[in-house]
């Protein structure tokens, strides 16, 4: 069946994306920001999604929470689909899925202190109890390396981003989520605090038993953290397969361009003059067939007529190519 | 380094005055630079590297103090009138910053920037400057560069508006280019191309270009030497090849493993550097990066080490035990 | 965009966003100016205060005197009296006007300004509607109308600043909405009202409040102008404008019938400007690192 994975394992996925088709208008002009993407999520799996500026994944993830209100398509967590909730359930639901930002500074509101925002999702979840919401708030900040005793009264603005973004970290893992979605929850920090904002995800992911959706565009970063890894361009995705492999040998010659233009930090590495593949096209009116076809070296007639679906093309790895650099075999 | 320095940056500091206290932006910085030549200067927020590169522009604000001697092309810098610097600016010396949206004037066309700072500066008539603006878009890249003339800054992406602040920068054919984080707010594919056209204008200009990022890979393929700076100090300095084969100091080291890469394992946990970048208006007795530092001990605590070369003047650093030397540790 | 790591910016560093370590010695002058009128307004029944409406024919424009403190106006009423009852009617006018105009005015812009769409483009239009008026006429066609009275004074300048409040909430409202701390609140499952009242309220109540202290100020002197012209408060209740009004015919004779009134609304006025400027310098949050 066209665009739809059936996951190889026997779990059933946590979090399945059926046919997303997410646009909004901005002046009159249409922006195509998701178009039919498919994809699922295995308990306890990370997926990263990966892809440049205007790609559509802020706009997927966004989407999956039912903050953006898609056109078309389902999203289904835990067998429930959640693009047909409304208030209360969707409410409910909620409390299972958690997201994190990319500016942790904004996301927290600057005229609350710590304590009060780490506890805000127990009370509307009717945690009513103060004293337990204390001792929660307190776990939650421990867990993840700062001292409740010296956080808990403060504003956000007396704190560092790195610490910011603990913050909300703490945040979204105060009712034990199940499902995180994490949309560049590291690209707005220092180099030197991304190890250790990193290293704690995976430090929450092992302790919580947390499924994540790792959003990025850095993908050294997203290949750190991922177990699988889906490549998105212009609103469809690309690529979709195991981290180690699909970088190894990636099959999409989007994920190569990619993969070449990273700046390897080995002096002996010369960079490759890059090949001038021009501009992304704009959302607005994407290119016809294979949105990729007008950068693409290998791009022919076929490209720009129909546009391709995702194939398996070697054990676990999918591709939305005509031409891929590995033959489908 | 061949030749006599194009720039030259001796015992620079820079001091702000704060509410809390003084602030030492930049901390006895000594650095220089040759005609044609690249130098990297890396390192994180806070530490300084912006402030430098204002202070070598004298663009600081008006509350900071600079001392020290900035040498270009045999003038110094920092006494020369206001008048002399201006034309000095936009025509010697010229700088890309980080973000092009703010960079460019939002409701002056790309034309009238373009023309505007060659006549100012080359003295060109309209319809020369014209002429020459057309030429500038096209050697850096932007397809239909007459249309492109009457567009407004934002009607452009982010990579095409970097492409036109570096057509300005280049104009006037600098000497020297200050790019200040250069490509930091655009798509790593896009960041690859203007790192090629930087590298291209400058081989065509022997242009000498000093490139300021925090992206050790970013400076790793495209850069003669690198300076890194940490809480306004120059902590280590050398050829790249030579930084890159032995970092001596830690804070370097562990700068770059920090980073992740793409042909590590996934699930591999990072080796962070603990705790916080350092805050200026709190400087540490001793070496500012003790407080993170593994191999911290005794006398870090207490005095700052000298940006000093033991094996030679090539490689320097400011550390009391440096990796993998004989007073220093493996790293 | 490594940028979050330091509280410092270079502006901030350099001192040019001047937060203001100390009220400064102005701020505190305003709010004994503003504490002694607000005192002797409240307290003037217990004081040893003739009546502001006594006549005494015989006084008439009297200098001032120990038992006139301030003297008596053209028909031999007590100055001082009149000039702290004035204070009641032009500090209730003052503060109450602005009341409605913050409660609806303010609801209304948060609620334009978080909801966007069809809704906002009602609610600024009617007030554009509302804005388009103008304001002496409305104020006399409804006092004509319905009567001169303290309370419909006060419902009419209320109304009036209804717009000004509603565009001041509904710019902070809309700069904040878009603030990834809002979408965290939705996405944590929190009501529409919650993320009103806790997140966008805290965070939109002090640029309102600034504006509010403006407004009395504002309102002091259009209360103060309508009574000039005689189409404020009805006589013989006292009012700092129709004061000003009365005393326009003594001005050669005792033209401290004029000039006290105006001084004194002056310097309330001018209290509750600086009290408000200062409010909204020294309590603006920083917005974070850079």
């Amino acid at each position: 069946m066209t665009g739809d994975i059936q996951p190889s394992g026997s779990r059933d996925p946590l979090l399945k994306v059926e046919n997303l088709v997410v646009e909004y208008v901005v002046g009159g002009n249409t922006i195509h920001a998701v178009s039919d993407v498919s994809l699922h999520i295995a308990r306890g799996e990370t997926l990263g999604l990966v892809g440049e500026s205007g790609c559509g994944k802020s706009t997927l993830g966004r989407a999956v929470l039912q903050l953006r209100q898609a056109v078309s398509g389902r999203v289904l967590f835990d067998g429930h689909d959640l693009t047909a909730m409304q208030g209360d359930a969707l409410r409910r639901m909620r409390r299972r899925v958690q997201l994190i930002f990319q500016d942790p500074i904004a996301s927290l509101n600057p005229r609350r202190r710590i304590g009060e925002i780490v506890a805000e999702p127990l009370v509307i979840a009717g945690v009513k109890d103060a004293k337990r919401r204390r001792q929660l708030v307190g776990d939650v900040l421990s867990a993840v390396g700062l001292d409740p005793g010296l956080v808990v009264g403060r504003l956000p603005h007396e704190f560092s981003g790195g610490q910011c973004q603990r913050v909300c970290i703490a945040r979204a893992l105060v009712l034990n989520p199940e499902f995180i979605i994490c949309d560049e929850p590291v690209s707005a920090l220092d180099v030197s605090i991304r190890a250790q904002i990193l290293n704690l995800l995976e430090e929450m992911k092992a302790r919580y038993g947390l499924t994540l959706l790792f959003i990025a565009h850095d993908l050294a970063v997203v290949k750190a953290v991922s177990d699988r890894v889906a490549v998105m361009y212009l609103g469809r995705l690309c690529e979709v397969g195991p981290s180690a492999q699909l970088f190894a040998r990636p099959a999409h010659p989007y994920t190569a361009l990619l993969i070449e233009a990273i700046p390897v930090p080995d002096p002996e590495v010369r960079p490759a003059e890059s090949v001038p593949v021009g501009e992304p096209p704009s959302p607005i009116a994407p290119p016809s067939g294979c949105r990729f076809r007008t950068r693409c070296p290998r791009a022919d007639r076929q490209c720009a007529d129909q546009a391709p679906e995702l194939r398996e093309v070697v054990p676990q790895q999918f591709v939305a190519c005509h031409h891929p650099l590995i033959a489908a075999g | 380094m061949t030749g006599p320095a194009l720039l030259s940056v001796e015992n620079v500091a820079v001091d702000l005055p704060t509410p809390r206290g003084n602030l030492r932006a930049v901390d006895q910085v000594d650095l220089s630079i040759g005609a044609g030549q690249t130098l990297g200067i890396v390192g994180e927020s806070g530490c300084g590297k912006t402030m430098l590169s204002r202070a070598i522009l004298q663009l600081l604000p008006k509350k900071a103090r600079l001392s020290g001697r900035v040498m270009f092309d045999g003038q110094d810098l920092v006494a020369l009138g206001p008048e002399p610097l201006r034309k000095l600016r936009g025509r010697s010396l010229a700088v890309v910053f980080q973000d092009p949206m703010t960079s460019l004037n939002p409701v002056l066309t790309i034309g009238t920037q373009l023309i505007e700072t060659l006549q100012e500066h080359l003295e060109l008539d309209g319809a020369t400057a014209r002429k020459r603006s057309v030429e500038l878009l096209a050697a850096v890249g932007i397809p239909a560069p007459e249309q492109r003339l009457l567009q407004y800054p934002h009607q452009l992406s982010g990579g095409m508006r970097q492409r036109v602040a570096i057509a300005i920068a280049l104009s006037c054919e600098p000497k020297l280019l200050i790019a200040d984080e250069p490509t930091t707010a655009l798509d790593v594919t896009i960041q690859a191309q203007i790192l090629d056209l930087l590298a291209r204008e400058q081989r065509r200009r022997h242009m000498a270009m000093i490139l300021i990022t925090h992206d050790l890979g970013v400076v790793a393929g495209r850069t003669d030497e690198v300076a890194v700076m940490y809480a306004g100090r120059i902590v280590e300095r050398a050829p790249t090849p030579v930084l890159f084969r032995q970092m001596r100091m830690p804070y370097t080291a562990a700068l770059l493993a920090a980073i992740p890469k793409i042909d590590a394992v996934p699930h591999t946990p990072l080796p962070a550097i603990g705790g916080r970048p350092p805050d200026p208006t709190r400087p540490v007795q001793g070496c500012s990066f003790s407080p993170r530092c593994r191999y911290a001990a005794g006398e870090c605590y207490r005095t700052k080490p000298a940006l000093a070369g033991a094996e030679s003047c090539d490689h320097q650093y400011a550390c009391f035990h440096p990796l993998a030397s004989a007073t220093g540790f493996r790293a | 965009m490594a940028t979050l790591e330091l509280g410092i910016d270079a502006d901030v560093a350099a001192g040019s966003v001047g937060r203001p370590r100390r009220l400064g010695s102005l701020f505190w002058m305003a709010i004994g100016w503003m504490t002694f009128v607000f005192a002797a307004a409240a307290l003037v029944s217990l004081l040893p205060i003739p009546s502001p409406t006594d006549m005494d024919m015989l006084e008439r424009r009297a200098p001032m005197s120990a038992l006139h403190w301030l003297g008596t106006d053209g028909l031999g009423r007590d100055e001082l009296a009149r000039l702290i009852y004035g204070a009641r009617i032009s500090l209730t006018v003052g503060i109450c006007a602005p009341v409605i105009g913050i409660t609806i005015g303010g609801a209304f812009g948060m609620l334009a300004g978080y909801f966007r769409g069809r809704f906002e483009t009602l609610v600024v239009g009617s007030m554009d509607v509302l804005l388009a008026f103008p304001p002496l006429i409305l104020a006399l066609a409804v006092t004509a109308y319905l009567g001169q009275s303290i309370l419909n004074l006060t419902c009419i300048l209320g109304v009036l600043g209804i717009p000004a409040f509603m565009r001041v909430a509904r710019a902070a409202t809309l700069s904040l909405a878009r603030r990834e701390f809002v979408i965290a609140a939705q996405a944590l499952g929190a009501t529409h009202a919650r993320i009103l009242l806790r997140e966008l309220l805290p965070n939109v109540f002090l640029p309102l409040l600034a504006f509010f202290l403006l407004g009395v100020a504002v309102t002091i002197v259009v209360e103060g102008a309508l009574s000039f012209l005689g189409l404020g408060v009805p006589p013989p209740t006292p009012s700092w404008g129709s004061m000003i009004g009365e005393g326009r015919e003594s001005l050669e004779i005792a033209p401290r019938l004029a000039f006290i009134p105006a001084i004194t609304m002056f310097l309330t006025v001018l209290s509750f400007n600086l009290v408000g400027d200062t409010l909204r310098v020294f309590t603006d949050p920083r917005q974070g690192a850079l």
